[in-house]
Order: structure tokens, then C-alpha cells, then sequence
């Protein structure tokens, strides 16, 4: 008799989720659905909506990574108004995001990742959270995540106003500027920053690279998959999260192309499947294929591991030599093992802290000008950022008051989504096929999502209707004879 | 299936329905102080956080959580089935945040009906591929394989139109501040009486630090959008023209918006005296404006390109409104 085991809901990410597992007579799984259960509306409810407001509001699809929906929102209406923020306001939103990833990736290495490692896959549910990672690591190497992330949360609300939905941004710069006392927080700041951050690497590499069954589990088939990777990069091919030329690297690792935010649509696609509230994003041009990899198929990854497949280095020193690091041990480019994010993320952080450090010790940043006030009657624009979770597109169209239209918006998990799909259906065969199921196995097959630190409160900013219903009406050999379809508006189709 | 420790202490539960995720990073940001408040409750269940399951809440007894905090608005199934559980296993359910104390940036879906929404996302969207028109189903069946997904009201609803709600932390999100006196309130049972919100009872101007620069009279002629004008970071900012909702707003936030030179946008939403956010604000700003001719009135109100989404933009579920219906031709 075939068996469904369900995990409900998925733990330790941002947003719901559930899997649900089938299993044949002999206890191998046939198939693994991850699902999305929740939508909001963004995309809708953005119209009739003035532009300026927009990096307020969509910064509510996610209070996780608000600031990645801020910055792309406020890069949008620069493009929207035609206009360039003077030097000292990019800088000041670059400085604003470097300390916000660093903030971001620390949370997912010691709260909702690290867990699995520092605690251990298996271990009972109760313990694998950060209080069981103190426990592991001691109360003062707790204190010390605790104090480090506190502190750069308060220098976004410095600059920002709130921590968790900032107010910065504006088309053609930033609402304050930074002051003289205010840049030697940061500068303070940021030297601890980079301290932590190779702290954190020294911690990833002691617990995780030092295990022979970690870095086992790491180089598993059933945790690697062989697809696109895609991320922005600068003028050097080099990773950049504020900035930059999308680049899309193959699953042999060569340049499919490099393309400017404003041309996305080009691109990137989604596909819809009915078992799901996420749409499945896949590259244009290969298309879609279903649920496979390999280069014949569309679907691409983003987010730490993709970005580092998809550059060619890191544009800070310690990051770069971590970067080489990486390759070197993990049998070079591309990597496509994808509990290998956890070890990119803290390379990224690495990269985030000296990137905050540099331009919290630019000169520039305390100019007071940072402020181009916009002349251009808005028509339409497309800003993009590197979210913690991946590449995030904002696209609104408005009318000449600068009222929007409409929004169309990819965030980065929905990059993911198809992936991270296959992902877990591929641990699950691998992991539960055959064997007696228990809590910590099941928790096996969570960790392939997780490793993508996925955020289905990003995910799912866009909403479905009602209550469709398909039946599909079968003999009994069990052939398809038809299908009966229920509308969102309550219509039913036969075919 | 892992059991919640045995320890004796309170238990307590964060549970998140159509939200951000911003409520449980402000939990996170009590820093510290996250330390007091783990040493003296045991989470019992916290998705983001911890891997206790559903079915792990199923199994307590009734009545057995001392408080569940739930953050978000209700906009599907198994959002309200969820609050309907935690509220049959806890002592005291307490809306945590905008979205679940009056519907927050959410509820403005209730400006649309769900068909032009679906349109909108499945069908339309410029990056979507679709040819067949396939939509998610609530129910469907994968080769043999049955699949479910929550349905969705038409309605977003605040977390009191689903269960009965003891006590209201607002905010988006409530700040460290509010969260952590609530919680000690808690422990120390001195909260104040059932339905009260947990914040202080006084518009935001009595604490914004540039209270001293509004004027007795502001005597507006022209509202401006920030994006406009350079913004003066110690001016009063409806002084300065800008829509500033201070007025109109509870106290509790410390001013934070304004601090980052940008006007309230009312995310604490209004005191005990006011029953609709959006009238009272609105009440408020027509008492600003200079001009007392009709015409005058109309030109300077037009200046607010938005006034239903600026002025309910996290209470249109909490208000005298709470949607907009959608008439067709038959």
C-alpha cells in the first residue's frame, strides 16, 4: 500500500511551507512535493498606489530581508524618474545594505541553518534551534552573535529610521544624509564586523569541514544538482549584492550571457503548477522543461552558491582568498552541491563586513548632498538587487503623477522555487528510501530546502483567488478520460 | 516525535498567519534581552525558530499555553484554522503587530476582489507563462496522488474577526520596547484589562522629537510628497507640507520614521478614543488645512494621490470599511 508521510509546517525558515511525501509498498519514495501554501498581493495591490511609497510598502513582503525589497523598490523609482543619486547617497545605501547582509546571513548561519551542523542533523527537535547551538558553542560565543547582530541593527535604524522596514530610500537618494559621528559608528562597527565574520568561517570550517560526515553529506548526490546559476556582478565579473550586470553562468560553468536589470523580461519566466501557490521561475531562452536538471533545462539557482558559481571572485581580499578556498576543496567550478551554500553564505558575509568597512572609510559618505530631487515625469523602471536569498527584480509602471499602474515582481525565492523543488524530492529519495522513518531523517530532507534559506513571505507576495478545483476522471486501468475544472469564478470546464 | 521541555515554566507559542516575517526579527532584535525571556518561558512552538510541528500543538491539552502571540492577518484556510487551534490551547491569545491587530499593509488587498488578483498574478503578469491557464488548486490530483492547498478568503480579516483576541501589541512591527514590558507584564500578571492595547494611550506627536517645532497653527495650503522636496531633518513635518499621520497615531514607537527624516505612515494605529483610523486621520489633517472655501479645499486634498491606501494603509480590515466591493455588470 503506498504511504504519505507530511511535514507540516517546514521549520527554521521564513514563511509557511509544507512536503508531502509518497512512498510505495517496499518503502521507496515515488515523489516529494514542496509546497507553498500562502499568497498576499503585492502585485495587485501596489496599483493606484504613489511610487514614492512603494519602498515602504513592498518592503512588507518580507520583514526578514526588508531591506533587499527596499533597495530594489528605491533603484526602480531612480529608473522610474530618470534620475542618478549624487555619489554620497549611493554609497550611503550601499553601506546600509553591506550591514544589513551581514546582519541577514548571520541570522540564517547560527538561527535557522547552523543548527543542522553545529547541533547535528538527528538530533532531537527540541535542541536543534539556536538555544541548542549556545548550548553547543557556550553562552559567550552566544552573546557575542547576539551583541554583533544587535549592533548592526542599530546602525540601520541610524540611517534608516527602523530596523525592520526602513525609510531611506527615495528616487535619486536617501532621506538623511550621514553625519561625521554617525560614520565612525560604522567605522567601529565594521572593524568588529570583519573580526566576526572570520570568526564565523574559523567555526564553520572547525565544526562542519572537520567532520568527514559532514562533508560527506555536503558532496552527496542527493543533496547536488546540476543547473543554471545566476547572480549580479560589477565591471570584473566580481560578486556585488547593490549593483551590477545580471550574469548567467551553465552547469559547465560558462557565461550563458550578462544582461542589465531593465531587460529582464527577456530572460526570466515564470511557469505555474497547480499543486503549488509559487510560480516556478526558469531562463527564457533554454525554457521550460519541467522538473530537471542539467543544461537542457531552464531552471537556475540563485543566492550564495549561485552567485559565487555565476562570478568569477569576490571583490574583498579575505573573501577572495575564502573564495579560492572554497573551490580548491570542493573540486572547483562550478559547485552544485547545495548544502555547499551554507559554507557560501559565510563567505558572503565575509565579502559583506569588508565591503561595509570600505565605505564606512570613504571620505565621501558624510558629504551632505545626497539628494538629486526628480525633474522627469515617471513612466516606468526596473531595479534590481542581490537579496541574502538571490536576485530581486521590482518593475512598476505608473502615469504621470507617478501613481502605479502596475507591479510586477520577482523575488528571489521564486528564482528558486523549482529547485529547491527538485531538491528536496531528490534528499528524500535519497535519504528515506527503504529505511525506517524517524523525525531526524525527515528532518534530512528539510535541510535541502533550508540550505537555500528560502523566504516564502518573499515567495509568496503575489495572490491567488478562490477555491479552484480539478477532478480527473480515470477508468479503472487507470488512463485519464477527462478532466473537470473548477474555476476561481466558480465556472466549471469539462475537457 | 520530540516533546516541549518539562520544565514547569509558562508556555507559549509565536505562530505567524499572513505576515512578513518582521514580527518574529523584532522578537529576534530584543538581543539580549531574548535571553530573560527564554530563561522564563518555554516556546513551546515557533516555526521560524523551532522545529516543533503542528500536530505537536494538536497533542497539548487545552488551555495549556499560558499565551500564543500570532502576528499576521487571516487570509486563507489554514491561517484561521491555526488561530482557532492555538486559541483552544492558550490561556491568552494576543494579536501581535499591524497586520493582526487591524489587517497591516495586507488588508489593502481588500481594495480588489480575488478573481482580478488572480488575474492579475496567474494570468497577466508580464513574466508569466501560462498558455493553458493553469491555476493552483485546492485540491488536486498528481497521478494518483492527492494534493491540497488552503483555500483563500476574498476577504483579509484581523485576527479578532477569526478569534477572540485578549490583548493587542501594535505596530509593523511592535518595537523591542513594547514587546519586552508586554512580556514582563505577562509574567508578572499585571496587564491591564482584557482587549487594551499594550502601548501607551497618546498620539506620537507628545513623543516625536521635533514636537516642540509644530506650530499652534499649521494653516496648510499645499500637501507635498517627500520624493518632492528636501526634507529639513529638525522641522516639524507637517510643518514642512509633508503628510506626517503623528497626530492621528498611537504613541510607543519612539518616533522611528521621523527620526529617519520621513513622516509617520500610522503603522500603531489609532488610540482607545478613535474608532476608525483612516476618519480620524483624515478628521485631523482637515483641521490643518488654511483655506475654508470649498473649492480651495478640493485642490488641496487633491494633492493626496492616494488617500484611501495613505490614510487606512494598515487598517482597511479594522475599519468602518473594511473592502471595497467590486460591482459588475450582470
Amino acid at each position: 500500500m503506498r504511504r504519505r508521510v507530511t511535514i507540516d509546517p517546514i521549520t527554521r525558515l521564513e514563511g509557511h511551507g509544507k512536503i508531502d511525501i509518497f512512498l510505495d509498498e517496499q518503502g521507496q519514495v515515488e515523489r516529494a512535493y514542496f509546497q507553498v501554501p500562502e499568497l498576499r498581493g503585492f502585485e495587485k495591490f501596489a496599483e493606484g498606489r504613489p511610487a514614492e511609497e512603494m519602498p515602504q510598502i513592498t518592503s512588507r513582503i518580507c520583514g526578514v530581508c526588508p531591506t533587499a525589497h527596499h533597495m530594489a523598490s528605491t533603484k526602480a523609482l531612480d529608473a522610474l524618474y530618470q534620475v542618478t543619486p549624487p555619489p554620497a547617497a549611493r554609497k550611503i545605501r550601499e553601506l546600509v545594505y553591506s550591514t544589513f547582509m551581514t546582519e541577514d546571513h548571520a541570522l540564517h548561519f547560527y538561527f535557522l541553518g547552523g543548527p543542522d551542523f553545529v547541533v547535528g542533523p538527528t538530533a532531537p527537535a527540541a535542541e536543534r534551534n539556536v538555544l541548542g547551538v549556545i548550548a553547543r558553542v557556550g553562552l559567550e560565543v552566544g552573546q557575542r552573535v547576539i551583541a554583533m547582530r544587535r549592533r548592526l541593527r542599530e546602525l540601520i535604524a541610524l540611517v534608516g529610521g527602523k530596523a525592520v522596514h526602513p525609510v531611506l530610500g527615495l528616487p535619486g537618494g536617501v532621506a538623511r544624509r550621514l553625519t561625521p559621528q554617525d560614520q565612525a559608528r560604522f567605522q567601529e562597527v565594521a572593524g568588529e564586523a570583519v573580526e566576526f565574520a572570520r570568526f564565523t568561517l574559523k567555526l564553520f570550517q572547525d565544526v562542519v569541514l572537520k567532520n568527514s560526515d559532514y562533508v560527506a553529506l555536503i558532496r552527496d548526490d542527493a543533496f547536488t544538482h546540476r543547473t543554471y546559476y545566476m547572480g549580479l556582478v560589477d565591471n570584473r565579473n566580481r560578486v556585488n549584492f547593490y549593483d551590477g550586470r545580471i550574469r548567467v553562468t551553465s552547469p559547465e560553468g560558462r557565461e550563458l550571457t550578462t544582461f542589465a536589470a531593465a531587460d529582464y523580461l527577456d530572460y526570466v519566466a515564470e511557469h505555474v503548477e497547480p499543486w503549488s501557490y509559487v510560480k516556478f521561475c526558469y531562463l527564457k531562452p533554454v525554457g521550460w522543461k519541467g522538473f530537471v536538471d542539467g543544461p537542457d533545462s531552464g531552471i537556475y539557482c540563485v543566492a550564495p552558491l549561485a552567485r559565487l558559481n555565476a562570478a568569477d571572485g569576490m571583490a574583498t581580499p579575505l573573501a577572495q582568498e575564502a573564495y579560492e578556498e572554497f573551490y580548491a576543496t570542493l573540486g572547483g567550478k562550478p559547485v552544485h552541491h547545495t548544502l555547499a551554500n551554507h559554507w557560501a553564505r559565510v563567505i558572503e558575509l565575509l565579502y559583506a563586513a569588508e565591503r561595509m568597512r570600505e565605505l564606512a572609510n570613504d571620505p565621501e559618505i558624510i558629504d551632505p548632498v545626497v539628494r538629486t530631487l526628480p525633474t522627469a515625469t515617471p513612466r516606468a523602471g526596473v531595479g534590481v538587487v542581490e537579496a541574502p536569498r538571490g536576485t530581486l527584480f521590482h518593475h512598476y509602471e505608473t502615469d504621470e503623477r507617478g501613481v502605479i499602474q502596475r507591479a510586477n515582481l520577482i523575488v528571489a525565492t521564486q528564482n528558486n522555487a523549482a529547485r529547491i523543488a527538485m531538491s528536496v524530492e531528490k534528499a528524500a529519495k535519497g535519504v528515506l528510501s527503504g529505511r525506517e522513518l524517524s523525525e531526524g531523517l525527515l528532518n534530512m530532507v528539510e535541510m535541502a530546502f533550508r540550505a537555500y534559506d528560502p523566504c516564502h513571505a518573499c515567495a509568496t507576495h503575489s495572490l491567488p483567488g478562490s477555491m479552484p478545483l480539478v477532478l480527473r476522471l480515470r477508468d479503472r486501468q487507470g488512463n485519464v478520460l477527462g478532466l473537470l475544472r473548477r474555476d476561481h469564478d466558480g465556472r466549471v470546464h469539462r475537457t | 516525535m520530540a516533546d516541549a521541555p518539562q520544565t514547569g515554566k509558562p508556555k507559549v507559542a509565536f505562530y505567524w498567519c499572513a505576515s512578513c516575517g518582521g514580527c518574529e526579527e523584532a522578537v529576534v532584535d530584543l538581543a539580549e534581552a531574548i535571553l530573560e525571556v527564554v530563561g522564563a518561558v518555554d516556546i513551546a512552538f515557533w516555526p521560524v525558530a523551532l522545529d516543533f510541528k503542528r500536530r505537536d500543538v494538536e497533542a497539548m491539552e487545552d488551555g495549556s499555553l499560558a499565551a500564543s502571540f500570532i502576528n499576521g492577518a487571516v487570509r486563507t484556510t489554514e491561517q484561521a484554522e491555526m488561530a482557532q487551534l492555538l486559541r483552544q490551547k492558550s490561556k491568552l491569545v494576543i494579536a501581535f503587530g499591524a497586520c493582526a491587530h487591524l489587517g497591516g499593509i495586507p488588508g489593502l488587498a481588500n481594495l480588489w476582489d480575488r478573481e482580478s488578483i488572480f488575474r492579475r498574478v496567474y494570468l497577466e503578469s508580464p513574466s508569466t507563462d501560462n498558455p493553458d491557464g493553469v491555476l493552483p488548486q485546492v485540491r488536486y490530483e498528481d497521478d494518483g496522488r492527492p494534493l491540497t492547498l488552503p483555500g483563500f478568503f476574498d476577504t483579509v480579516r484581523t485576527l479578532d474577526q477569526v478569534v477572540p483576541v485578549d490583548y493587542y501589541l501594535p505596530g509593523c512591527p511592535p518595537t523591542p520596547n513594547i514587546i519586552l514590558q508586554a512580556v514582563r507584564a505577562l509574567l508578572r500578571g499585571e496587564l491591564p484589562a482584557r482587549g487594551s492595547v499594550l502601548a501607551p494611550d497618546q498620539a506620537l506627536c507628545e513623543e516625536c522629537p521635533r514636537k516642540d517645532s509644530k506650530p499652534e497653527r499649521l494653516g496648510l495650503v499645499e500637501f507635498k510628497r517627500p520624493h518632492q522636496v528636501l526634507v529639513d531633518e529638525g522641522t516639524c513635518l507637517l510643518a514642512q507640507g509633508l503628510l506626517c499621520l503623528g497626530p492621528a497615531t498611537r504613541a510607543g514607537c519612539g518616533a522611528l520614521c521621523v527620526k529617519g527624516n520621513m513622516p509617520c505612515s500610522g503603522c500603531f494605529g489609532p488610540t482607545s478614543r478613535v474608532r476608525d483610523y483612516g476618519g480620524k486621520a483624515l478628521s485631523a489633517l482637515a483641521s490643518i488645512v488654511a483655506s475654508n472655501a470649498g473649492e480651495e479645499i478640493v485642490r488641496i486634498f487633491q494633492q493626496i494621490p492616494d488617500p484611501t491606501g495613505t490614510l487606512y494603509r494598515y487598517s482597511l480590515p479594522a475599519s468602518l470599511l473594511r473592502r471595497r466591493r467590486e460591482v459588475r455588470a450582470a
